[in-house]
């Protein structure tokens, strides 16, 4: 009885050990993480990108709805084809890069939650802080958990690989970058396309 | 000379109607994840801007020459 006993709490504990929610960062050695960004006004489209992505994310295989993480990028990262509009951009007019050196998105919640395979999508709600000002959005966003697959892309390493996908929008008013002004030429609705890996090593 | 040399550099490098880019992006994919990321190359392509720099450098030019038009050799007179 005592044997059978040990036996499945033994069993209990690998169960609860295999069920443990990983840890992925997203910080990219390949530099592949990125963050796009579109502004189409009247006068102007503005197409840019971001790699200086980081951050972690806490993912369970078993309840992917129970993920939680906050992703940053770097402000100072943002790049444009233009350097002057790419200055002005970062300049105190706009963003403020100098004192705002981080925009981010943390995960609250995940609704809608639907999984097939190895891939979920869900609502994600959580809080986007861009210029210092943070407000709650809700993003819909596709994971993709590939197990084992982080060695395929950095050699030597071995681990799971979580792939994040998300396209939305925000409102630059809302987050008080130049709220009314310029909108024939910075359009008000700036389109976002986060697509990062993180990794989580054995 | 000047507006038509720069009218053939802007149009030979892509004929580009937005501002001028010092930096172009370049898609790479990687193959494990199928993310498709960006890589910013130094490459000089020119935009209206620079047509219109180079419209006012021509216009500057041509009203400079004005002031050092050669005057007319006065030939005396043959008696």
């Amino acid at each position: 009885m005592k044997t059978k006993l040990t036996i499945l709490t033994l069993l209990t504990a690998a169960g609860v050990v295999l069920a443990a929610p990983q840890t992925f960062d997203f910080k990219d050695p390949k530099g592949v993480n990125n963050a796009g960004f579109k502004l189409d006004a009247p006068l102007e489209a503005i197409n840019g990108n971001a790699s200086g992505v980081s951050g972690t994310v806490t993912f369970d295989p078993a309840d992917p709805g129970a993920t939680k993480g906050k992703i940053v990028v770097a402000t100072s990262s943002l790049m444009l084809p233009n350097p002057m509009q790419r200055q002005h951009m970062l300049s105190d007019k706009w963003l403020d890069a100098a004192k705002n050196p981080e925009i981010s998105f943390e995960a609250k919640e995940f609704k809608n939650v639907q999984t097939t395979g190895d891939t979920t999508t869900a609502d994600v709600t959580g809080t986007f802080t861009v210029k210092g000002v943070s407000k709650d959005i809700t993003v819909p966003v596709k994971l993709t958990y590939l197990k084992d697959k982080l060695g395929d892309r950095l050699p030597n390493q071995k681990g799971d690989l979580l792939v994040i996908r998300a396209n939305f929008m925000i409102k630059r008013s809302d987050f008080n970058i130049n709220p009314g002004q310029f909108n024939d030429k910075v359009a008000e609705d700036i389109e976002i396309q986060l697509s990062i890996a993180g990794a989580s090593p054995k | 000379m000047l507006l038509v040399g720069s009218l053939v550099f802007w149009a030979a490098a892509g004929a580009n109607c937005g501002w001028t880019k010092t930096r172009v992006p370049t898609k790479i994919t990687d193959a494990v994840t199928g993310l498709e990321g960006v890589q910013w190359q130094s490459k000089f392509v020119p935009g209206v801007d620079f047509l219109g720099a180079a419209g006012v450098g021509a216009a500057a030019l041509a009203s400079v020459s004005f002031l050092f038009r050669k005057t007319k050799a006065i030939h005396p007179s043959k008696p």
